[in-house]
């Protein structure tokens, strides 16, 4: 058998693999979504923890932030991956159930992404949030406004504003880290229910950029034509990203004087 | 919690902590050097050099370190006949050689970008004041750009060395038996990932809070007027 | 009408789900684990598909055991604590029973047993090394003064073996010593760095070596040294299960022997070995 070329590893269907790297690539902005999304939460109440009157509070999340900025984020991957299951088990076990509690591959490794995330986000949102002039919100209350009124319509825009070029790192980060679940493999699963005449449920896997790449080429033996694939795709995403948080910051500061 | 567990892991993981600081400075000296290059490279007033400064940036900081790792390494690796014509065989046949490559690069892409804020940071009045004393060349870079751009970028830099001393971890994939690579295979082998995460998670803040305070000092010894809490932290 | 279609999608969903779990009136679903990077036991085609000996026998098996299989692919070192996390049932991954991993998990009868050696460039002076084979259970005097003649010829080489296998735990006791140890995530990479000559040999089941050899990296690879098999080797691939499932041992048991003794293991086996894998009692 001769070495296959390029053009012909990189067909579309079911002889090459460039339709698997396609929808890698999607699942590997999903993954960095809710990694995003998981860790915009967690950030949140470690935001607010820091910036508490409880000392408690403080000092748990000043913990989690050391923690999670200082530990290699694959570290943390192997954590979950090994661990998350068993404690879920263990939990389910304490509460009498004894059944296949296994978290999703997915939740796994885009908690795993978030807590990660969510420590370098606490930063930004903190930040944000005292960059809020005390003078506006003072003015606020002066007309009256409290409450979830004073959060919606003066400091969330502002810590919008002020956030957005931090959060736009961010996502520049967990975008480039969501590739460390292809060392442990997190796969979004479809399924195909028969095979012939047996009862046999095959699964269709859609695994992220990188996992493909490794899977392609650890199939063809061929490793440069698809590691050199995944830089390309990753530098659509990276490049593409990079763009729309430019057109968001234009709009969050929009009427704002040019310093 | 079971302390032989945890002591014996520790003892294993200590094994692997010299790698990951070899790894860790070499890279980030080799890699800051390449910077300071790629830095005048992208100030340069012939295009073609800035141009390919610019475009190693874009490439290096817009894909996954991991990716890089693989691609080095086994992607390479497919090569061997054409780098063994070249005779640099030798350095992509080690894993250490393609680990320490990769790193270098990655971490110079990212360096650049601080070098270069730091050179711009320098007021343009500061140099016209020093050309006007007859300073030029070598001297006007020693004596007045090179503290003022250094200051300015020692604070991102630090930052940047912790994140090159958590990146170490990914050479694990490729056959390097760091802390990461070790703790991989204890639990692997024992199934016990919170006792050997406790542990190696321990000996990761431990190497970065004592780098953290170095350079805490060194930013005290630099700019001893600046103060430092107030500038923001970056990431990448 | 929304809410009414919802609740009739609801509850439609709610009876198949009460029926898959209710064994008398159902077939068991049983979740199988594979690996998916140990070509030809088991692999992932470029059509993103999980195929192989073991998927093939996998089918059979549970056929044979009434089970409604599943199988899902989980990477090889995460392959034991997701079993016992009851991610799945079953494991079907080219894994040999060995002592130390029955301490954790239990194993059917094997289905499948085969010989361990090395994989080397063709060209390697290690081709060099004399052959034999050697049951590290039947003849352990014979394999130690094997592997004591190997020992000066492996002096400074650098060995590949994957993470967590018999190969590992046997190359790092014997060999250790005189020679470099590498570990990787899978056959498949060592494969490559034996390619590209970044190590000397690969540790590994000739089965494996083999299925590397039909490929165009490894034509210029060969299968050297002598064939070692059994003791801490392994005593034969066989279905992995959790300790406490003892009926699905018993089914798996009998759906095994059934399918040695009508000879299904054997066409099988020559389907994707080439050769006959049976384990002889």
């Amino acid at each position: 058998m001769p070495p296959k070329s390029f053009l012909e590893l990189m067909q579309w269907g079911p002889q090459g693999w460039l339709d698997e790297m396609t929808f890698a690539t999607g699942l590997t902005l999903a993954v960095a979504i809710c990694g995003f999304l998981f860790g915009l939460a967690f950030g949140t109440l470690a935001a607010a923890a820091k910036l508490s009157r409880s000392t408690i509070l403080r000092r748990a999340a000043d913990a989690y932030t050391t923690v999670f900025r200082g530990v290699p984020d694959l570290l943390v991957i192997y954590l979950f991956y090994f661990g998350g299951s068993a404690v879920v088990t263990a939990i389910g076990a304490a509460l009498g159930y004894s059944g296949f509690i296994g978290l999703p591959g997915f939740l796994v490794g885009t908690l795993a992404i978030g807590i990660v995330s969510g420590a370098y986000q606490t930063e930004v949102i903190r930040g944000a949030y005292l960059a809020v002039p005390q003078g506006e919100v003072d003015a606020a209350r002066a007309f009256g406004m409290s409450g979830f009124r004073l959060l919606r319509r003066i400091i969330g825009p502002q810590v919008l504003r002020y956030g957005l070029p931090g959060m736009g790192n961010i996502w520049q980060l967990v975008l480039k880290e969501s590739a460390l679940v292809a060392v442990v493999g997190l796969t979004l699963i479809f399924y195909e229910v028969r095979i012939g005449d047996l009862v046999l449920i095959y699964e269709t896997r859609f695994s992220d950029l990188l996992r493909q790449a490794h899977v392609a080429a650890g199939s063809t033996r061929q490793p440069f034509v698809f590691y050199i694939t995944a830089v390309a795709f990753y530098l659509v995403l990276t490049t593409a990203s990079t763009w729309a948080f430019r057109q968001a910051e234009t709009w969050a500061t929009r009427g704002m004087r040019r310093a | 919690m079971d302390l032989d567990f945890l002591w014996t892991t520790f003892v294993r993981l200590i094994g692997g902590v010299p790698l990951t600081l070899q790894l860790a400075f070499s890279s980030i000296v080799l890699g800051l050097a390449l910077a300071v290059l790629l830095a005048v490279m992208m100030r340069s007033w012939f295009t073609p050099l800035a141009w390919a400064a610019d475009g190693f940036v874009f490439v290096f900081r817009g894909t996954p370190l991991l990716v890089q790792v693989f691609l080095i390494y086994y992607g390479l690796g497919q090569f061997r006949p054409v780098l063994d014509d070249m005779g640099i065989w030798w350095f992509f046949r080690s894993p250490y050689y393609c680990a320490l490559l990769a790193l270098t690069l990655n971490t110079a892409a990212y360096g650049a970008e601080i070098v270069r804020g730091g050179l711009q940071s320098v007021p343009h009045g500061q140099i016209e004041a020093a050309r006007a004393f007859g300073m030029s060349g070598f001297t006007l870079y020693r004596r007045i750009v090179a503290p003022i751009a250094l200051r300015q970028a020692l604070p991102a830099y630090g930052n940047e060395i912790i994140l090159m001393i958590k990146a170490t971890s990914l050479c694990s994939t490729i056959t390097l038996m760091e802390v990461t690579g070790l703790a991989h295979r204890i639990i692997s082998e024992t199934f016990r990932s919170f006792e050997v995460f406790f542990v190696a998670g321990a000996i990761y803040l431990a190497i970065n809070f004592a780098m953290s305070r170095l350079i805490g000092l060194a930013e005290a010894r630099i700019a001893p007027d600046l103060d430092q809490a107030s500038r923001p932290a970056e990431v990448h | 009408m929304k809410i009414t279609r919802l609740v009739v999608v609801a509850g439609a969903v709610l009876a198949l789900g009460l029926t898959a779990f209710d064994a008398s009136a159902q077939m068991r679903k049983v979740k199988v684990a594979t690996e998916g990077a140990y070509a030809p036991w088991n692999f992932v085609n470029s059509a993103g598909k999980l195929e192989g000996f073991e998927l093939d026998l996998g089918a059979e098996l549970c056929k044979r055991a009434k089970f409604d299989c599943e199988f899902v692919a989980q990477d090889w070192d995460g392959i034991m604590p997701s079993l016992l996390a009851k991610k799945y049932d079953a494991i079907m991954a080219g894994m040999n029973i060995t002592p130390k991993r029955m301490e954790t998990i239990n194993f059917t009868t094997a289905y499948a047993a085969g010989a361990h050696g090395f994989l080397v460039m063709k060209n390697s002076s290690l081709t060099k090394m004399p052959g034999g084979e050697f049951s590290l259970t039947k003849d352990p005097a014979g394999a130690e003064k094997a592997i004591a003649d190997l020992k000066p010829l492996l002096k400074g080489k650098i060995l590949g073996v994957q993470a967590s296998t018999t190969n590992l735990a046997w190359a790092e006791k014997y060999f250790k010593d005189v020679a470099e140890i590498r570990e990787y995530k899978t056959t498949e990479q060592h494969d490559l760095d034996v390619a590209a000559g970044r190590i000397d040999a690969a540790v590994v089941a000739h089965s494996a070596a083999k299925a590397t050899m039909e490929t165009a990296t490894g034509k210029d690879m060969a299968i050297a040294g002598p064939a070692f098999s059994g003791g801490m080797l392994g005593l034969g691939v066989a279905v992995g299960i959790r300790k406490e499932d003892n009926d699905l041992k018993a089914a798996f048991d009998d759906a095994v022997k059934s399918a040695i003794a009508d000879g299904t293991i054997k066409r099988l086996s020559e389907k994707w070995f080439k050769v006959d894998m049976t384990p002889k009692s």
